[in-house]
């Protein structure tokens, strides 16, 4: 059986160790050698800062709540709809949604990386890729719900989602008493970045 | 046996830290510089995702513990553009570069167009089935034990050690996706019909919180033997 060079070969080792400062030098290399175009690295910075993140997917959580046949096809082919809505692209390519109910509880953890429906929530936060969250979110969900200030009802389960496969996964969280007068968009307004990702419920404001 | 980056089930971690909601802020200035560069050089087109993932899980344990997140990225970002042939060593050592030649870049190059495509589009992984799909959902598997890929030693796998050997059962059959023990290391896609598999906290850890929670993963066909 071969075995895995890369164990032999590091060569980041050359670079500066500095951080900020290997980066600006691969960022020199690159665009000196004419790989990269300066502007293309801003246009990335540019989608995830200010156009992609998780107002996306509270739009989908909030026409779920309100529009019981989108709420359907969504649990049965969320990729197609959402894609329709305008959320598809890199790191969102399969997406299931799952959702919340008093007996289940949904939550979602990368355990060997930092797998994230990127479409739909942007990119993740600080805390999903930590080695604490990824560590622990399998083992013990409760205890790490509750350091979000979580608390679930005794007979509720928990079903912890590890995205192994490029299939990201959605939570639909639970629509809170008391938003029955509000509108869709209103109600997106309250879905947080951390309620579709299992680690936060949505309440009323 | 698998490598440092999988760390479900681990102990020692400490709390998780929560941050406020919305779009995470960018920690350092750097941080969306790695990033967007570790993007842009995908458009290159000499590395697939799961090639980039075992170049992060490839670093020594020390270096994958001591990096910070971004700080991993880059790192696997300048040993893949160097195993590529993209960037040499002594271009690393002395942080410049060289100018291309009249016949162009080696690859790319990237342009804004090719980003706003490579984001718009993304790389679907599910290919037409290549073979037919053994198990239903409702139907009991259990795991391969040891978690280690069958093609390279020390090579990428995406089933963690902690499910390794686990009894679940078949929730949902997601078609057939490119099985990553082959792509990491070039030795095809290897479609293979990809399951959501169940498994009872209990089948899991010693002491589960709960009778009933379950944790969900997303296994091939191949990782996957009937019960």
């Amino acid at each position: 059986m071969p075995h895995d060079h890369s164990d032999h070969d590091h060569p980041h080792a050359l670079l500066p160790p500095d951080p900020a400062l290997r980066v600006k030098a691969l960022e020199t290399i690159l665009t000196r050698k004419g790989l990269i175009e300066p502007a293309a690295l801003d246009e990335i910075i540019d989608t995830y800062q200010n156009r992609i993140g998780p107002q996306n997917g509270a739009q989908v959580v909030a026409r779920a709540w309100t529009d019981p046949a989108f709420r359907a096809d969504l649990l049965r082919d969320a990729t197609a709809v959402v894609a329709d809505m305008g959320f598809y692209g890199r790191q969102g390519e399969h997406i299931v949604a799952v959702e919340n109910t008093p007996e289940q509880h949904n939550m979602v953890v990368c355990t060997l990386c930092s797998c994230y429906p990127w479409p739909l929530l942007g990119i993740p936060p600080g805390w999903y890729k930590s080695d604490a969250y990824r560590a622990r979110a399998v083992r013990e969900p409760r205890r790490v719900l509750s350091e979000f200030g979580v608390e679930l009802p005794e007979d509720t389960a928990v079903r912890v989602w590890d995205s192994t496969a490029e299939v990201r996964y959605l939570v639909v969280p639970m629509r809170p008493a008391g938003t029955e007068a509000m509108d869709a968009a209103a109600l997106a307004r309250l879905v947080t970045r951390d309620s579709m990702i299992g680690t936060g419920l949505v309440t009323a404001p | 046996m698998t490598r440092v980056h999988d760390m479900g089930g681990r102990y020692g971690d400490g709390p998780v830290r929560p941050e406020p909601q919305g779009v995470p802020a960018f920690a350092a200035d750097w941080h969306p510089r790695a990033l967007a560069l570790t993007v842009a050089a995908g458009g290159l087109g000499k590395w697939n995702i799961d090639m980039a993932r075992h170049a992060r899980e490839a670093l020594a344990p020390r270096d994958y513990n001591r990096f910070a997140y971004y700080e991993k990225w880059i790192a696997a970002l300048a040993d893949m553009l160097v195993s590529e042939g993209l960037v040499s060593r002594a271009e690393l050592t002395d942080g410049q570069g060289a100018a291309p030649g009249p016949e162009g870049p080696a690859a790319g190059p990237v342009t804004v167009q090719k980003v706003r495509q490579m984001i718009a589009n993304g790389a679907p992984a599910d290919r037409a089935a290549s073979a037919p799909a053994r198990f239903v959902p409702g139907d009991r598997v259990r795991t391969r034990r040891p978690a280690a890929n069958l093609f390279v030693d020390g090579g990428h796998t995406r089933l963690p050690q902690y499910a390794a050997g686990a009894e679940g059962r078949v929730l949902r059959v997601h078609g057939s996706h490119v099985l990553p023990d082959r792509s990491a290391h070039k030795l095809g896609e290897g479609a293979e019909p990809l399951y959501a598999v169940a498994f009872a906290a209990s089948a899991l850890w010693a002491r589960p919180e709960h009778p009933r929670d379950e944790v969900v993963l997303d296994l091939w066909q191949s990782y996957l033997e009937a019960v």
